[in-house]
């Protein structure tokens, strides 16, 4: 049945996009917490950080960026959890499609609803002041990192959604995420920090990320953390989609 | 459809020593039986007898731990893509979307089964199961039993020549049961073979051309209607006064426009009996 991979694919996207075309808060509730951030560190806090730049909000947008994906992954989990409980699936899985073509329509349109999310807080960053003399180019390479890191992120929330017990649960995992680039170069660099959460916060994924997108907005050369931020992200997509494959597989058999 | 061609040989469901643990619940010990072809198969049980076990087997979303299942002649565990080929899966578990439309719904199956034209097939069984009306709707606004023709209508794209109606009328209203009975009469009319599971006693006699009772992981009895009150002692004969049914009144009051009416009077004469 893998001959009808792809277009299985596209019919069952099709489906979950109607579904968020039809409730879009949930690309509003996405969108609306990053935007805050945006607000509450520029206008509030802001004037008293010392991030080294002179434009604020144009050092703050790349963590909030990572933030808008991390919160928006939760809705995969949400509704890959629904879908299992309602018995669509099981409607699914009696027909003669390819089977992976379930999993594969949530990924995709996580990206497409997160995709969305990140355009809006992109814009409303640009309202309060974020600039950027990036080219193409570096422009292409910032979505290229942010849809890998959303797929990543996708994969981790499709295990959460395949495990879950509750509803609740299957959004909750994404809470860890969120914070995490509050302990990283996001919000402030990291020399400010004390030993130990430094450390942390240099060697954890979301700070070489946040110093690539930053770089490449700031027409600086990106220096290695490009490629650790690449491998951060295909590691972790490759790990969660092997877990997630091999729990679908068990939930199915 | 190809499959079905060369498949007519043999009954359309043959299940046998079918086994299925949960940890150490035992659910099934020993399954056996036979669905011939263009029948309808009632497995009649209580609640947790294991019903919905052998049809999640039979239809591919489960695993036996031992015995063997064939449908269409193909075998469940290593002709799985040929087993869904040949069937389709409706009832208590199976759902339908929502969030669509009733006949979103209907495109969205007929585009999955990689047929032709899904919205010609769409429009037709709309009109077929009485839900144009209903059709641009979502479903999350359809009553109970208009949701289960959509689930009957869903299944019968692609016309597979196997349904499974896994406790089909659980949870509605007489005038729903009566609408999704007829449902199920009409496609045995066409041919289609279909393994119902009920609790409902009334509903396998309704429909069902043979009935088996699955008690403790195992068929106790499996035969026809007449068959299986040939076990018993031969009737009595008795008076009785002929009273309506509590479900005669019901639907002489709330009204059902007379259509349905020989269902209700088929019930009443057979507990005279």
């Amino acid at each position: 049945m893998t001959k009808h991979f792809f277009g299985d694919t596209a019919v069952l996207t099709g489906r979950s996009l109607r579904h968020i075309t039809r409730s879009p808060d949930t690309i509003i509730t996405t969108a609306i917490m990053p935007i805050a951030l945006l607000l509450l560190f520029v206008y509030v806090f802001g004037g008293a950080i010392n991030s080294g730049s002179h434009s604020y909000v144009t050092y703050l947008l790349p963590g909030v960026l990572l933030i808008t994906i991390a919160s928006g992954i939760s809705y995969v989990g949400f509704r890959l959890f629904l879908d299992m409980q309602s018995g669509i699936f099981q409607r699914f899985h009696s027909m003669p499609i390819a089977r992976s073509s379930v999993l594969w329509a949530h990924v995709l349109t996580s990206l497409v609803a997160n995709l969305i999310a990140l355009v809006i807080v992109v814009l409303v960053a640009l309202l309060m002041g974020f600039r950027s003399g990036a080219g193409v180019l570096a422009w292409l390479a910032v979505a290229g990192i942010l849809i890998l890191f959303t797929l990543a992120l996708t994969w981790i929330a499709v295990i959460a959604g395949l495990s879950a017990k509750s509803a609740d649960g299957a959004g909750a995992f994404s809470y860890p995420l969120i914070f995490l680039p509050f302990i990283s170069s996001a919000f402030v660099p990291t020399d400010t920090m004390p030993g130990p959460v430094r450390a942390f916060a240099d060697y954890q994924p979301v700070t070489s990320i946040v110093n690539t997108i930053r770089d490449l907005f700031a027409q600086r050369p990106v220096g290695t953390d490009i490629w650790t931020a690449l491998a951060w992200c295909v590691g972790i997509l490759i790990v969660a989609y092997i877990v997630a494959r091999a729990i679908y597989r068990r939930r199915i058999a | 459809m190809q499959v079905t061609a060369n498949q007519v040989q043999g009954p359309a469901i043959h299940v046998q020593g079918l086994e299925k643990s949960y940890k150490k619940l035992e659910v099934l010990r020993g399954v056996h039986f036979d669905v011939a072809r263009g029948s309808i198969f009632a497995l009649l049980g209580s609640n947790g007898a294991g019903k919905t076990t052998v049809v999640n087997i039979v239809s591919t979303l489960l695993k036996a731990d031992a015995g063997t299942a064939s449908v269409n002649g193909f075998d469940v565990a290593t002709q799985a893509g040929d087993v869904r080929q040949s069937i389709s899966l409706t009832g208590q578990f199976a759902a339908v979307d929502e969030i669509l439309s009733g006949r979103e719904n209907l495109v969205l199956v007929a585009r999955l089964r990689h047929l032709k034209d899904p919205g010609t097939i769409a429009d037709n069984l709309l009109d077929r199961f009485s839900l144009t009306d209903a059709a641009a709707r979502r479903v999350s606004t359809y009553s109970g039993g208009m949701r289960r023709r959509l689930d009957i209508a869903m299944s019968l794209i692609g016309n597979p020549p196997v349904i499974f109606l896994d406790e089909p009328t659980i949870g509605l209203d007489p005038q729903g049961r009566i609408e999704v009975w007829q449902a199920v009469k009409e496609l045995a009319g066409h041919g289609t073979t279909a393994l119902l599971t009920t609790q409902y006693l009334d509903e396998a006699e309704q429909l069902a051309d043979r009935i088996a009772i699955l008690h403790e992981g195992r068929i106790m009895v499996n035969g026809t209607l007449t068959e299986l009150k040939q076990l018993l002692p031969p009737a009595k004969v008795e008076y009785v006064e002929k009273q309506p049914t509590l479900e005669d009144v019901f639907l002489a009051i709330v009204g059902d426009d007379g259509k349905n009416g020989d269902a209700g009077n088929d019930r009443s004469a057979g507990t005279d009996k």
